[in-house]
């Protein structure tokens, strides 16, 4: 366990300022305590402070886990979101995409977004910008990133995809031995 | 005759009061160590006449017990070396502690330790050999040594060889003064480890193929071996940092300041959104001022070079030639065109 990098803490925000832009700050600054990003087994941990330092205890093999898993450093630097930080990332999404009932179950068993699943969309949502994905009655499903601007989707035929998808709750059942 | 044997008496009576006796009482046994010459004596002190005389008792008390030892040695066997009487002692019982540390194994070399790992066993190789060619034994190794391949008069050529025209002779006395160094260096290496001191880098050793990793270390070593380690030598323009500095990472301390980092972080976070490249303020001011020193130096000698065409100066031949090829370039243009 140790502090991010700056390469590191770069590469982290500039993909998690996709989501949520600006509000990287709320993470950081938190009147309900201090919080910080932590780096375990290349995963990065968003965990409180006085929990980080009891998780220091643990030797760095048994320490499977602590506060919320973000994602996934790859051995290139790059970093890769987990379905884990979908609780961060819903209350402070820019973008976000509604799906349709019937679009609910493709997206959660990892297909992406077609223009017929789409309930709604935020507005002004550029290209390639990352989305947070929510069923009609307001429950963040996981996140993608947009595959068209809300412009391109008005005019999109059913077929065409709208939201590539990135990560979704079916993981927690699919991908369960990856996720910690 | 009596009077003789009365003195004989006297004289055995007066040599006995000035000679101690070599029987001692003891009321419980000595422990007596012959091998150390070591007498232990475990009885009470009487008090009281350690009271009133101290250091004759001590005195007396010390001859009886040396006498007891004396009397073990005589009845150990004895021997005649050049009119003296020898005893030769048993081993001694007593441990005694050393008086220095017990000294440290030898630390084990980086064969030594592969090998036991591997539990590889030393053979002993005879030290002498059975030579075919001159029907004799010889010594396997050094001056006069048999199957010498050193003495060779003609060494042939192998079918598959890629230059026949190589000097065979000299490729293998290279070949064997790169193992001798080799040995050396390993050498050193192994005394350094076993000293704890800083093992010092082999640098390259040569190989047949060398890999691409060991290509990325030549480069890097070659790049530091001038006279300031590196300093000055010129970059490609897109070259990648080696990855063979010697550097190594240094990471935050996990249990510092958690304020500061976040702080820091935040910093991190502007710049990613206002897209301002962090600016390295000293290295820009320096680039800015060599610029300026630079125009500075060209409008001067720009001035310079207005002046010389007038007079004639013979230290501005560089100048002119500059001048020279301006026109020289003019004109090629011109006929182009």
């Amino acid at each position: 366990m140790r502090p991010l990098t700056d390469e590191e803490t770069k590469s982290f925000f500039d993909k998690l300022s996709k989501y949520i832009g600006e509000n990287i700050k709320l993470l950081l600054e938190r009147p309900d305590g201090s919080y910080c990003f932590r780096l375990h087994r290349d995963r990065i941990f968003y965990v409180r402070e006085d929990l980080m330092k009891k998780a220091g205890n643990i030797s760095r093999k048994n320490l499977l886990s602590m506060g919320t898993c973000f994602g996934k450093m790859t051995k290139t630097g790059k970093f890769h979101l987990q379905i884990t930080a979908l609780d961060f990332m819903a209350p402070y999404a820019k973008h976000k995409i509604w799906l349709k009932p019937s679009a609910e179950q493709q997206f959660v068993y990892g297909h992406h977004v077609m223009k017929s699943g789409l309930g709604r969309i935020t507005e002004n949502t550029s290209q390639y910008e990352g989305v947070v994905v929510y069923s009609m009655n307001d429950l963040p499903l996981g996140f993608g990133v947009a595959a068209k601007s809300t412009q391109d989707c008005r005019h999109a035929d059913p077929m065409t995809l709208v939201a590539f998808h990135q990560a979704d709750i079916g993981e927690y059942i699919r991908n369960e031995e990856a996720l910690l | 005759m009596a009077d003789l044997v009365e003195r004989v008496l006297q004289e055995a009576a007066e040599r006995e009061s000035h000679y101690k006796t070599i029987e001692v009482h003891k009321d419980i046994e000595l422990e007596i160590d012959p091998g150390n010459l070591l007498t232990v004596d475990t009885n009470p002190l009487d008090a009281t006449k350690l009271k009133k005389n101290r250091e004759e008792y001590l005195k007396s008390l010390a001859r009886d017990n040396t006498q007891l030892l004396i009397n073990t040695l005589w009845q150990l066997p004895t021997e005649k070396v050049d009119e003296a009487i020898v005893v030769k002692l048993p081993d001694p019982k007593t441990p005694i502690p050393r008086e220095k540390p017990v000294p440290k194994d030898k630390a084990l070399t980086k064969w030594q330790q592969y090998a036991q790992l591997k539990g590889i066993q030393k053979r002993k190789k005879s030290r002498m050999m059975w030579d075919d060619q001159s029907k004799e034994w010889k010594p396997r190794w050094g001056y006069k040594r048999g199957n010498d391949d050193t003495q060779e008069w003609c060494i042939e050529v192998p079918d598959n060889a890629e230059d026949p025209n190589v000097d065979l002779f000299a490729k293998k006395n290279k070949e064997k003064k790169e193992r001798v160094a080799k040995n050396e260096l390993q050498r050193l290496r192994n005394i350094a480890r076993s000293q704890k001191s800083k093992v010092p880098g082999v640098g390259l050793t040569p190989t047949e193929a060398p890999s691409k990793d060991y290509l990325g270390k030549a480069l890097a070593l070659a790049r530091k071996s001038t006279a300031s380690i590196g300093k000055f030598t010129d970059k490609l323009p897109t070259e990648k940092p080696s990855k063979h500095t010697g550097k190594k990472r240094k990471f935050e301390p996990n249990y510092g300041d958690v304020e500061r980092e976040s702080k820091k972080q935040l910093k991190i976070l502007n710049h990613i959104q206002n897209r301002i490249p962090i600016v390295n303020t000293t290295k820009a001011a320096n680039r800015h001022i060599m610029e300026e020193q630079r125009s500075r130096a060209r409008r001067r000698r720009e001035e310079d070079g207005g002046k010389q065409k007038g007079g004639k100066n013979k230290g501005g031949g560089g100048k002119k030639k500059g001048g020279f090829k301006a026109g020289k370039k003019g004109k090629a243009g011109g006929k182009k065109r």
